[in-house]
């Protein structure tokens, strides 16, 4: 068969019975409307969908009945028109055979179609509109896994893809069912291709088909001809070796590429879909038919008349069964899928779902019970038959004897169960077991060192708590003992000063303070609960781009999970909140001191646990002990400045409890407290220049140039701090000088002041562009006349900047 | 009727069984016994059915210690197997004890203790033959020669080779003839074309016997290739290592070396390469990996062969080899699909 594409090989393969003609000798069957329909919410890798549909509705065919939940969900249709008779458990296929919430349909046999909403427009349309409309229409991938489409196909919009491959490959023996839908449905195969191209624009669309399906070919051929195609899609005729369907290996006999270890096809710009997929787009955008139904073999020794079925999802495979004229003593094995990686089914009332491609009742002839184990002797038909290039008689030996790190070394998460060794293996050994088993022991004992790490940063987090809660109490305690006798006086003195306060304050006093508490822990907690999900919507993001199904889940759970934490920390916090408000506005002085005795406290604390840190770290002598001593002088600086602040706090809450005192008292404690306060800016500021210029040379010390240096904007801050300095040095002389000129309102200096500091401030930046505009200048020189322009138009405000402080300075002067 | 829960794949390929595989290996060897029966007389044939009778007593003997199941693990033939082999390996005329020494040996020691077929590191053919040829040189040397250059123009009647294994009577120097290995390296002082043209066990008579045994086994081995229980990278490997060497060494010193086709063509050369060399529990895994397996052997082969003391040095060979096969294990894994390069060594962290 001559084949458009040069085809490449793959290491191993094996060439089992193929037993596919036997579902061929009839046309597609359409079997008769089942009692009920049976619908699992989970169809599809990813979360489960969410009903929409209570017990009684009635609904319509192609009607949706359940939506995603989440970003890795589908959404979910009602195969045919009826009522809703239950949203049970019930039994699913799955490899464990447990049961599952399902949605049961009772059809009405009028099979009423809904409203249909195609979208023949889909070239006009945008990609994300279309994806959206996949999403709706619930397509997923119909080849075995059952990934979203649409997930998958966002992967393509952010890279550049070489490839899309369309999976026609069919591997697995016995399976018919692709086959016979490139026969029936070859237009609309090829049509939903094309939509797929549309919404992927890969560089190449290659059709990957094992050359056993002639009729197939020879009819895709013919429809892309027609259709003119034949440049866009071609198609690469494959030998018939299984897993030749096998994604990865479909990848590499097309392309002679290899799938990175851990990766995803559309890491290397490859997008591969069944064609099952396509014909099922086709069928949502064009025809706006959902999800609803699909072509399944029905096939084995045990059925009088295999074929394949066009079948609604959700029938009962006994139906079918029954359909196929299912001799139920023959019957020994029914799988689901074909016989080298189906899973067999116990349950025959399990539902037929968007991935079931094959139905495959054997008899115990056909597929006989396997032989004893005998021994392994290493013959090597494994190694030589295996598509990963895998050692598997090595594999074996280590998870038979539960060496799992040496069987991880051996890359057995690279084997892709699909049975190829234990098919060869002539000692009956059920490999592929043993390999399932090793990895489900590694996952396992990796579940277990997260869960154990996880539970030691909780613990630690603890102790660190504990730790904090008992200095605060501490801090408190002592806070409490000093000026008890002063807040005192200063409560007794209260009702005298203002009575409605007083009883705000009185009505407060059991909740303020649990209040102020209470709101700063949630506010706290909400900013924590925030970060978190920040984190946790940016590794979705990532795992998105990336599309890791499992993690894409987990996260997507634990995204939602935050995203209820917040809620409940911000109604909380609204609950709390108003009265704490209503307190600070009653008392503000009170408040004030209070809030600056915690402070203090926090403060004197910290200097304690830096104290603390600095002695740990002299210890060993590590190497943050610079940072911490750094950070040392800063935090006793603010711990003292608080304390002086809180003692004249405390006084002038004293005071102006005290109806007798003066104005001009009031206004010149007023100005001492300003002066404080004016002090610990200074200070604070020289503690952050401080900071700034051992950050520039730390830059420096490690060899990173000017521009880098510049780039973080720390001599930006640098200039800035000085500017702040000397304005509040200014400002601070004049306050002393009005303070000892007394009560001589200083509304006109302070403006003055302000501008000066303002004006300065405004030159530094100036100088610090400037300079920065310069290094860029040096980097980039084909920019130069731009930066050129905007240095010019820098200077030119420095300039003017610096004449008005001039002016100012002056006008000071003479005041 | 209840139906099956089994975990797929749900089919297997039919016939190819582990038996199978053993009895195919027993069957590729019959073109080499039936040259060596007709040239060297009936011993060889007589000697494979002692072995095959001590192999399955001995293997019965211990299945039953273990407890395990006798008929199950005797039908999977790989004691028949290890018996026939040894039966070829050894000299025609040796007497009965000395094969029922080597093969039970064989089978107890170097396989059952181990834990039976799959986990015994060496092979236990060449364990058995090894014990028995240190222990006994002297009938392990005494090879029968064929018809056409022996004094008696004569093979072994039936009779007599009976009468020689079971009563240890002495057989007739006329009857036999040195190997040609064993003649070359004895040759003393000989130049190499003084000692072909010389010594009677290295006639052209005597020479293309063992061509026609070599030729045999060649041709068995062959067909477990096509067969494909067997890949090429072993048996090519060991040979080509020996040639390489023959060639090396004829090259620097013509007069004192044989040439590289009396190396391939004499002595257990092919039936090394092909029966005892492949025994895949003992040797290493990967096809790179049989590829510096083989190697070894044939390397060692030749070494022994000219400066050891043993004429033949097959079996010291494979089960040197034996030794380091974990080890070229190690360091020898295929890269795997999706992987850049292959990994080495037994742990995560070792590929470094």
């Amino acid at each position: 068969m001559p084949s458009d594409v040069t085809v490449f090989e793959f290491h191993g393969g094996i060439h089992p019975e193929q037993n596919k003609t036997q579902s061929l000798q009839l046309p597609l069957g359409n079997p008769k409307l089942p009692d009920e329909l049976v619908l699992p919410l989970g169809q599809h890798i990813g979360q489960m969908s969410r009903p929409l549909v209570k017990v009684g509705d009635r609904v319509l065919k192609g009607q949706t009945i359940a939506i995603n939940n989440g970003f890795l969900s589908s959404f979910l249709h009602a195969p045919t028109s009826g009522r809703i008779s239950a949203i049970e458990e019930r039994a699913i296929a799955h490899p464990s055979g447990l049961s599952d919430l399902c949605i049961i349909i009772e059809p009405d046999n009028k099979e009423t179609w809904c409203e249909l909403r195609p979208m023949p427009l889909w070239q006009e349309s945008t990609k994300t509109d279309v994806l959206t409309y996949l999403a709706e229409m619930g397509i997923v991938g119909m080849g075995g896994a059952g990934f979203p489409t649409q997930v998958k196909l966002q992967g393509a919009q952010k890279n550049d893809l070489d490839y899309l491959i369309i999976n026609a490959a069919e591997c697995e023996p016995y399976i018919t069912a692709d086959d016979m839908l490139i026969r029936e449905k070859t237009s609309h195969l090829v049509q939903g291709i094309q939509i797929l191209q549309f919404l992927v624009e890969a560089n190449n669309v290659i059709i990957g088909i094992e050359d056993n399906k002639e009729k197939a070919i020879e009819l895709l051929q013919n429809e892309l001809r027609v259709r003119q195609l034949d440049k866009q899609i071609k198609i690469a005729v494959v030998p018939t070796k299984y897993p030749s369907g096998g994604e990865k290996q479909l990848i590499q006999l097309l392309t002679d590429r290899e799938v990175p270890s851990g990766k995803h096809p559309i890491d290397i710009g490859i997008i591969c879909q069944n064609v099952g997929t396509c014909s099922a787009i086709y069928d949502a955008v064009v025809l706006g038919q959902p999800l609803i139904s699909r072509i399944t073999t029905l096939t084995g020794a045990a059925l009088e008349h295999p074929q394949n079925v066009e079948v609604l999802l959700g029938t009962p495979i006994e139906h079918l069964l029954n359909y196929a004229g299912c001799d139920h003593s023959q019957l020994q094995r029914l799988i689901m899928g074909g016989p080298m990686m189906g899973f067999t089914l116990e349950n025959q009332q399990a539902p037929i779902i968007k991935t079931t491609n094959c139905i495959l009742a054997g008899s115990a002839k056909e597929l006989p019970q396997p032989e004893p184990e005998q021994a392994c002797i290493r013959c090597g038909m494994c190694e030589q038959a295996c598509p990963a290039s895998l050692l598997p008689q090595q594999l074996l030996w280590f998870t038979k004897s539960q060496e799992f790190e040496k069987a991880e070394h051996y890359n057995l998460f690279d084997c892709i169960e699909c049975g190829a060794c234990s098919y060869v293996c002539p000692s009956s050994i059920p490999l592929v077991q043993y390999y399932r088993h090793g990895k489900s022991a590694i996952r396992e004992a990796r579940d277990a060192t997260i869960k154990s790490d996880h539970a030691k940063l909780r613990f630690e987090a603890r102790k660190a708590r504990q730790e904090a809660e008992a200095a605060e109490k501490e801090a408190k305690r002592l806070a409490r003992k000093k000026p008890a006798p002063k807040a005192d006086k200063a409560k007794v003195d209260a009702p005298t000063n203002d009575v409605t306060t007083a009883k705000a304050d009185n009505a407060n006093k059991a909740e303020k303070p649990a209040n102020n508490e209470a709101s700063k822990k949630l506010k706290i907690d909400l900013a924590i609960a925030k970060a978190k999900m920040k984190k946790l919507e940016k590794a979705l993001t990532a795992a998105q781009e990336e599309t890791r199904t499992e993690e894409i889940n987990q996260l997507q759970t634990e995204v939602n999970e935050q995203k209820n934490t917040i809620q409940q920390l911000e109604d909380e916090l609204t609950k709390v909140a108003p009265p704490a408000k209503v307190t600070k506005v009653a008392n503000p002085n009170e408040a004030g001191v209070k809030q600056l005795k915690i402070d203090a406290a926090i403060a004197k604390a910290s200097v304690k646990k830096l104290e603390k840190a600095i002695k740990k770290a002299e210890d060993i002598n590590a190497p943050e002990l610079e940072t911490l001593k750094s950070q040392l002088t800063p935090a006793i600086l603010r711990a003292n400045e608080l304390e002086k602040s809180l003692a004249s706090a405390q006084e002038a809450a004293a005071k102006s409890s005290d109806s007798t005192a003066t104005q001009a008292e009031e206004l010149s404690e007023q100005a001492k407290a300003d002066t404080k306060k004016l002090k610990i800016d200074i200070a604070i500021a020289n503690a952050a220049i401080k900071k700034a210029k051992k950050n520039i040379d730390a830059m420096k010390a490690e060899g990173q140039d000017d521009a880098a240096i510049d780039a973080s904007g720390l001599p930006q801050k640098l200039a800035e701090h000085e500017a702040n300095i000397t304005g509040l040095q200014q400002k601070l002389t004049d306050l002393t000088a009005t303070d000892s000129k007394t009560e001589k309102p200083s509304a006109e200096v302070n403006p003055l002041a302000d501008k000066i500091k303002k004006q300065k401030i405004a030159v530094a930046l100036a100088k610090a562009q400037i300079s920065k505009l310069t290094k860029r200048m040096e980097k980039e020189p084909e920019k130069a006349a731009e930066i050129q322009l905007e240095i010019e138009a820098k200077q030119a405000a420095q300039t003017t900047a610096e004449t008005e402080l001039a002016q100012l300075l002056n006008t000071q002067e003479k005041n | 009727m209840a139906l099956l829960r089994i975990t797929s794949p749900h089919t297997q390929r039919a016939g190819r069984k582990t038996s199978w595989v053993m009895l195919m290996v027993i069957a590729a060897t019959i073109p080499g016994l039936v040259v060596q029966t007709a040239l060297f007389g009936w011993g060889t044939l007589i000697n494979i059915l002692i072995a095959v009778a001590a192999a399955l007593v001995s293997e019965a003997i211990i299945l039953k210690m273990r407890q395990r199941s006798i008929g199950f693990f005797l039908k999977d033939y790989s004691a028949v197997l290890t018996a026939v082999l040894l039966g070829l390996a050894l000299p025609p005329s040796v007497p009965w004890w000395l094969t029922v020494t080597a093969v039970s040996f064989a089978i107890i020691f170097a396989k059952q203790v181990y834990g039976g077929l799959g986990n015994n590191p060496f092979n236990p053919a060449m364990v058995g033959y090894a014990i028995v040829l240190v222990s006994f040189p002297v009938p392990m040397t005494q090879w029968l020669g064929s018809a056409d250059v022996v004094a008696t123009q004569d093979t072994l009647s039936f009779v007599h080779s009976i009468a020689a294994i079971f009563s240890s009577a002495p057989v007739i120097d006329g009857y036999t003839m040195a190997t040609p290995l064993d003649a070359f390296k004895h040759k003393e002082g000989l130049m190499s074309s003084e000692a072909f043209a010389s010594v009677e066990a290295l006639s052209s008579g005597n020479l293309s016997s063992w061509f026609y045994v070599n030729m045999a086994y060649l041709a068995g081995g062959l067909a477990l290739l096509y067969f494909r229980i067997i890949t090429w990278h072993t048996p090519v490997a060991l040979l080509g290592a020996l040639a390489v060497m023959a060639s090396l060494f004829y090259m620097i010193d013509a007069s004192n070396a044989a040439t590289p086709y009396f190396h391939l063509t004499t002595g257990a050369a092919m039936f090394g390469a092909f029966f005892i060399a492949t025994d895949p529990v003992s040797s290493c895994t990967s096809n790179k990996g049989k590829l510096f397996y083989g190697c070894g052997i044939g390397v060692l082969i030749f070494i022994i062969r000219t400066w050891g003391g043993y004429p033949d040095a097959v079996a010291f060979a494979v089960l040197l080899m034996n030794f380091a096969a974990p080890f070229i294990d190690y360091y020898s894994q295929p890269r795997a699909y999706g992987h850049k390069k292959a990994k080495k060594g037994l742990k995560i962290g070792d590929s470094q």
